[in-house]
């Protein structure tokens, strides 16, 4: 007879849960308590560092450094962290963005305009105790006109540089091919030579194996682990004076959420968003204690690119753009279809400004907005009418048609990552529709190929634009255009009008600030009137961060502007540690918390460790039975 | 493997002595008797599965040249998009990257060099394809082998015990807590678990960092804790997920191992009803989770992206999205074929152990 027996398997199961459940309560309360710094508070102070009172301040950053040679890196985050280590022979001026000094104490062209003199200060020293002298800027820039490794982040401001000396330790002389007015504007930073004069290969030498990184710009840069973190020291002897924060730390957060959670818990000081923070983001951030949400004018321009018949310099043509779209009526027609206010409220919900001209209105001395008679002002019967003129009437079917009889149908080119290209498509689609223009929205992940392929007939455009004009204007000359059909180039999309290069020209050998920026505007004005590019909105910077940790921080321009990303150190060589008071007060609650817990996994371990002990012992007397 | 060898592999592994006596008469001239000649088949069964598994290899390094150059997107555009870089910039890093070159070309040096272990250099890092996945490959070892080795107890564990009193109140929960678990998207529940255990909920305090593997400023066995502390919403993220294959599988093999004569007869011994489940229904039960097992090692690795990115970890996966976004082809590349290398070893590794398990298998 086969007896079942009775189950008396439960003392090892038990033991088991208990030893799990106690073990793992005990190891993950345990690690939160003893690490050491290791805030069990919702909101730590991380700007007072608890074991030697430096004052630090923590960014968070998602992008990764590509490299921390100034050669080579293109993101914006090493360029960030290299305007930090590196001084450059200039620098912009927070509030209004003009030209001020930095290596150099000033500089002068000659009167044949191909001659400029830079005149190095004296004051600055690299953190090695070497002083910085002209003959670093001439080594530097040197090298990236004859190495092709060292031109790959910044060959394009040596491109028309005939020569580079150095006659003395305080004069740097460079010669140009031809006239150009953005010399003071020569975003490069300059290395020591006693240093880099060692690289056998530029193209290959990061820069982040020796520690610290000789600098001689606000901060020294001391450690950095890949996409863990980059740490640098205030340097103490910079020229400008030494930085108020001890430290600054830029530290990864792949997610943005995830970001967003640190800074409400005070991990780190401040969060940028790539670019923004969403409009979800920010809302949720706005009534946090201890946050200040930075909702600042922006330095891009969101717009709609037309394709005026893609080209090549040579003329020949290619691609498949719509030809409905080189009558310039169909163009201004199509943009006085779009409400611009309506994209600001319901698309970027009032963090983005109308757009009108091609510079956004921070860059004050280059910001142009169309005269009333000039302006293309939402108005969906006049845009009917302008397509009545242009000889595309509606038929029966409210369709518009041309001549041929076909009807008006495009395609517009959206990048697939960005929902406000989406948003904006759909609205286009309904008021296009209305005017009897078929629109196909073209989400795709990747649109360089069929842009540069010249295969679409609209597509969503932005740029980042810098204090100088020049490079988003010198896109849309002729000289841009490929050399091959589909080849890459520095063309934004294929426009070239010869009354715009003339322009350009002019622009570019302009030394007086005030007539060079009377010459921009009057590009931007002809930019607008060809109607191959139309600007609908200017997104504002949305970034945050706790004002219990930074007291105050510059922003550029000054008056309300962005604080990630600037041009120039301003942000974290200005900002000043909050008061160390109100983070006193955040740390006793923070203690409290942590002998509470520490209370409670003595607890667990002990109440774990008796119930171990006593079924121990009736197992073996069992066993003994 | 000389044959001298060998019957200790057998013997140690299978402890299945009479599955050798049940195989068929020695045939031939060959007199090393029954364990030599299974021994043989063994081995060719494994000559076959290496086999198998280098073809395997071999069609991934094909395929992953091909299948990232279907992308569209042109590295270098990406890489200088929205920059100031002039035309001649543009040609001067097609050049260096060899995006100039026809595709054969590009695709026999790419063969002939990942052949010897060089995958190339990063065209956004400027460094060794191989330095980049060496940097980041012991974070992500250190996380899935930490997941893997508590989900696969936990979930070994829960599945023999659910079995064991099926339909009981415990083994209920325990199936739809793991299936909920298992349908929940990684990132959502590591976002919960940010939200709750590292920022802080009411009386929830915040325990637990928000991201990243460490804090950067300690050293020693601090620094143990440390990346300790860092591991635990990922790890747990992980485990949540993950744990329920192992537990559904171990279930139901062991479900199906309930009504055998061998256990019947296990007890008719008089052995407890724990020993019977430990000593013989669980070794058995175990053979279709340990393929499971291999398989889950194997797709953990790549698995891991979401949570790596979520939690900002420094591995594969964080290196895996950055790499496609560009695309950085070299990169790309070379992690598609780590990750899929890792998927065909350990699937051949299973391949490899399972006879020695069950001796049926490979004969």
């Amino acid at each position: 007879m086969v007896t079942r027996v009775p189950p008396r398997s439960s003392r090892p199961r038990r033991r088991m849960r208990v030893l799990l459940a106690s073990g793992a309560a005990a190891l993950a309360l345990a690690a939160g308590s003893v690490v050491p710094g290791n805030p069990l508070t919702p909101a730590p102070p991380q700007a007072q560092a608890a074991d030697s009172g430096r004052t630090t301040l923590t960014v968070a950053v998602a992008q990764s450094v590509d490299s921390l040679s100034p050669f080579l890196a293109q993101r914006l985050v090493s360029t960030s962290v290299y305007r930090l280590m590196y001084d450059y022979l200039t620098n912009y001026d927070p509030k209004d963005n003009h030209a001020i000094p930095g290596l150099a104490t000033k500089w002068e062209p000659s009167a044949d305009k191909l001659t400029w003199t830079y005149t190095i200060r004296s004051d600055s020293k690299w953190s090695d105790g070497h002083q910085a002298t002209a003959e670093d800027a001439a080594w530097t820039f040197n090298k990236m006109m004859t190495d092709e490794g060292a031109a790959t982040a910044n060959g394009n401001f040596v491109a028309n540089f005939e020569k580079v000396t150095a006659p003395s330790a305080d004069k740097l002389v460079i010669q140009l091919k031809q006239p150009q007015a953005t010399m003071a504007a020569l975003d490069v930073p300059i290395v020591p030579k006693h240093v880099w004069e060692k690289v056998s290969d530029f193209s290959k030498f990061n820069n982040d194996t020796e520690f610290p990184i000789v600098g001689n710009g606000p901060f020294i840069l001391t450690d950095y682990k890949v996409d863990s973190y980059v740490k640098l020291k205030a340097n103490k002897d910079f020229w400008r004076g030494s930085p108020k924060f001890d430290e600054i730390v830029f530290r990864y957060y792949k997610d943005q959420d995830a970001a967003v959670a640190a800074l409400r818990k005070g991990e780190v000081s401040f969060v940028a968003g790539s670019p923004s923070l969403t409009p979800a983001q920010s809302a949720s951030l706005k009534n946090a204690p201890d946050i200040k949400v930075n909702d600042a004018p922006g330095r891009r321009f969101y717009a709609l690119a037309v394709n005026p018949g893609a080209r090549t310099k040579d003329g020949e043509k290619f691609g498949d753009g719509h030809p409905a779209l080189l009558d310039q009526k169909v163009r201004q027609a199509l943009f006085m279809a779009v409400d611009r206010a309506t994209i600001i409220d319901k698309v970027f919900q009032g963090h983005a400004v109308e757009g009108e001209g091609y510079i956004p209105p921070r860059f004050s001395d280059y910001f142009w907005k169309p005269a009333a008679d000039q302006e293309l002002a939402y108005d969906p019967a006049k845009a009917a009418s302008t397509l009545d003129e242009a000889g595309y009437k509606k038929n029966s079917d409210g369709k518009r048609v041309g001549k041929d009889g076909k009807p008006l149908d495009f395609r517009i080119l959206c990048h697939a990552t960005d929902p406000n290209d989406k948003a904006v498509g759909k609205y286009l689609q309904e008021w296009w529709g209305d005017l009897g223009v078929g629109l196909k929205v073209d989400c795709i992940d990747n649109v360089s190929d069929p842009w540069y392929a010249g295969e679409y007939d609209l597509a969503f455009d932005g740029w980042s634009v810098n204090p100088d004009p020049d490079f988003v204007m010198s896109i849309h000359t002729c000289a841009a255009l490929p050399s091959k059909p589909k080849e890459s180039a520095a063309t934004d999309n294929f426009i070239c009008d010869k009354q715009f290069d003339e322009l350009y020209k002019k622009q570019n050998v302009e030394y007086d600030t005030g007539k060079r920026a009377a010459l921009v505007k009057q590009m931007e004005s002809r930019l607008y009137d060809t109607g191959y590019m139309n600007v609908m909105a200017y997104p504002n910077a949305v970034e945050a961060y706790r004002t219990d940790q930074i007291e105050s921080i510059t922003t550029m321009p000054s008056d309300a502007g962005n604080i990630y990303g600037q041009d120039g150190y301003w942000s974290w060589w200005s900002a000043v540690p909050a008061d160390a008071a109100s983070a006193g007060s955040d740390d006793s609650g923070g203690s409290s918390t942590g002998v509470l817990v520490g209370v409670g996994v003595a607890v667990v371990v002990l109440a774990g460790g008796g119930l171990l002990f006593a079924m121990r012992r009736r197992s073996t007397a069992e066993d003994r039975e | 493997m000389s044959t001298e060898s060998t019957p200790a592999l057998v013997k140690g592994a299978a402890g299945v002595d009479s599955a050798e006596s049940d195989g068929p008469a020695p045939a031939g001239p060959s007199a090393r008797g029954p364990r030599s000649r299974s021994t043989a088949a063994y081995l060719r069964y494994v000559a076959g599965k290496l086999v198998g598994a280098a073809v395997s290899l071999f069609a991934v390094l094909v395929t992953s040249f091909f299948l990232f150059r279907l992308i569209p997107g042109d590295p270098v555009k990406q890489m200088t998009g929205g920059r100031q870089v002039s035309t001649e910039q543009i040609a001067a890093m097609r050049r260096e990257f060899g995006l100039d070159l026809p595709l054969w070309q590009q695709f026999t040096e790419y063969c002939g060099k990942a052949l010897t272990g060089d995958f190339g250099t990063s065209y956004q890092f400027r460094a060794p394809v191989i330095d980049k996945i060496s940097e980041a490959l012991p974070a992500t070892l250190l996380l899935t082998g930490t997941a893997f080795v508590l989900y696969t107890v936990i979930g070994v564990w829960l599945g023999a015990r659910s079995a064991w009193r099926s339909g009981s109140v415990g083994d209920r929960a325990h199936t739809a807590l793991a299936l909920t678990l298992y349908s929940v998207p990684s990132f959502w529940l590591g976002l919960l678990l940010i939200i709750t255990l590292s920022v802080g909920i009411g009386p929830i305090p915040g325990l637990f960092p928000t991201g990243g593997m460490e804090s950067g400023n300690t050293s020693g066995f601090d620094y143990v804790l440390d990346v300790a502390h860092h591991m635990v919403l990922p790890v747990i993220t992980l485990v949540a997920v993950e744990y329920a294959r192992t537990l559904l599988v171990m279930r139901s093999s062991l479900l199906d191992e309930m009504g055998s004569d061998y256990l019947t007869t296990a007890r008719a011994k008089g052995l407890r009803d724990d020993l019977v489940r430990r000593r013989h229904a669980v070794p058995n039960a175990m053979l279709p989770t340990v393929t499971l097992l291999f398989v889950n090692l194997g797709t953990t690795v790549a698995g891991a992206i979401l949570v790596e990115t979520v939690f900002s970890w420094p591995g594969l996966g964080g290196l895996f999205y950055q790499a496609l976004s560009v695309p950085d082809l070299p990169l790309v590349q070379a992690l598609f074929f780590v990750f899929a290398a890792a998927v065909i070893i350990m699937n051949t590794l299973a391949d490899v152990i399972y006879p020695l398990l069950d001796p049926r298998v490979g004969r």
